[in-house]
């Protein structure tokens, strides 16, 4: 396995085209987190034809309802939930320049194929390590939906956050790759 | 025999107690199953996970912090003993104030809502608990706070007599490989067999409370859980489902008679963070 690369948010076009299946990644800079009921009102407000809270172009989503922090953090545990409830949502947000995603688990076909006209990536983060990825995070500001308590966007300053390429926006799958290469049959 | 006199704020404090445990600081049988699964593995992807699994355990314990942000709903069996008489708040009220606080405490996530209109209640109460009455004058109090990546992946089937064993093994590895990452592999994965629609259910979970590994004492069931397990890792999907050969850690079955027009099953699956602490009072 290679070295992991840093990489500083937002992505551009170009970086998002170099990165491939199995990178190890730490990502830095600012990343946004959203989950079921935020994602649910980002549509509301596409489909009103509305603003959203936060830009989307460039930037990456992080599937995450934190733990609340203790005194003098940033923020609690913070692992990703799983992703595929976000499928329904995540094409509409791809149209509209949103770059990358943190979660965990298989994404849709609807999804993937968005990926790549879209030229988007999918992260992995190791789920159920919330407490060491809430060490990555040195800052969280709630920027929308505060009434949904652990479920509301905020936005968060990464330091060398630990993640992994699942899905490159050249149609590869770790998911689907790695299980191949491992399984034995008969 | 004499009757004992329980105030149920020992039950509310001890709750609290076991919650906050249980979610910063993982069993001794866990930890050894992740040092056992790094050894094993062979996947470099799967290794890493290890790894971080090992990591996070130690700083959770450390920082005293949520071993993840998923705390789960608190699943909480208690064993009563018939000669305790319970004085004070009554029994689920005195869980669910023990849940409250530990949680708030804790500084864990609130996750639960009202199912209609889905307004988070912010102190992660009601407990999902579970009462069982047997012989003696204690209590034993088991709190399994159980994260719902894993349960959204698990599933009951009611098959007909026919189905056999084979349908069943079917079932259990059919419901792993199709969770793939969903349930954070390396999973332990909880099976009930028999009983009835819910009672299959209910002792898949309780399959959970055995430490991770440890054989059933029927040989019979403990070929089935070595075979089932053999064959989940069989599937390649690996530790977090990036490719590997641990995708389960452990496979615990529990049986109960059944009718002769069925053969239920439940698969209960457990993501690798297991947190389940008990006491006896």
């Amino acid at each position: 396995m290679d070295a992991p690369v840093r990489i500083q948010t937002p992505l551009s076009e170009h970086g998002v085209m170099q990165l491939k299946m199995g990178d190890r990644v730490l990502l830095n800079g600012t990343i946004f987190t959203a989950r079921d009921a935020a994602h649910k009102r980002l549509i509301e407000l596409i489909h009103q034809g509305k603003d959203l809270p936060f830009d989307l172009r460039g930037n990456i989503i992080y599937y995450v309802g934190p733990a609340p922090p203790k005194p003098g953090m940033a923020l609690g545990s913070a692992g990703p939930t799983s992703s595929y409830r976000m499928d329904p949502y995540t094409p509409a947000l791809l149209d509209r320049g949103l770059k990358g995603m943190i979660g965990k688990g298989q994404r849709g076909p609807e999804v993937v194929h968005s990926m790549q006209t879209n030229r988007a990536v999918y992260f992995a983060a190791t789920g159920g390590a919330g407490a060491l990825l809430s060490m990555a995070i040195k800052a969280s500001q709630t920027i929308a939906y505060e009434d949904l308590g652990p479920e509301a966007i905020r936005r968060l300053t990464v330091v060398d956050l630990p993640v992994i390429v699942v899905n490159d926006c050249h149609g590869n799958d770790l998911y689907t790759i790695g299980r191949r290469q491992f399984e034995i049959t008969a | 025999m004499a009757i004992r006199e329980i105030d149920t704020a020992l039950i509310t404090r001890t709750v609290k107690q076991l919650c906050i445990e249980a979610t910063t600081v993982l069993n001794p049988d866990v930890l050894e199953a992740y040092a056992q699964g790094l050894a094993q593995e062979v996947s470099p992807q799967g290794k890493d996970v290890f790894k971080q699994l090992i990591d996070n355990a130690r700083i959770a314990r450390q920082e005293s912090i949520s071993l993840c942000q998923d705390a789960g709903m608190a699943v909480v069996f208690i064993e009563i003993g018939q000669d305790v008489h319970f004085a004070g708040l009554d029994l689920t009220a005195a869980v669910n104030e023990g849940v409250r606080q530990g949680y708030a405490d804790g500084f864990l996530r609130p996750s639960t809502l009202d199912p209609i209109s889905r307004e988070n209640y912010g102190d992660n109460t009601p407990a999902i608990v579970h009462l069982d009455m047997g012989p003696g004058n204690q209590v034993r109090i088991h709190v399994l706070p159980k994260g719902f990546g894993g349960e959204n992946m698990s599933r009951v089937v009611l098959f007909h007599p026919g189905a056999g064993l084979e349908g069943v093994r079917e079932f259990v590895i059919n419901r792993v490989r199709e969770a793939g990452a969903n349930p954070c592999p390396p999973v332990i994965v909880g099976v009930g067999i028999g009983g009835n629609f819910e009672k299959c259910a209910l002792i898949a979970k309780k399959s959970l409370l055995r430490p991770v590994g440890q054989r059933h004492p029927d040989a019979v069931i403990a070929k089935l859980e070595q075979e089932f397990l053999r064959d989940i890792n069989r599937t390649g999907i690996g530790p977090q489902g990036l490719g590997g050969r641990i995708t389960a850690l452990a496979v615990h079955i529990e049986t109960y008679p059944t009718h002769i027009g069925s053969l239920p099953v439940a698969v209960n699956l457990q993501c690798h963070s297991h947190r389940c602490k008990s006491a006896v009072l």
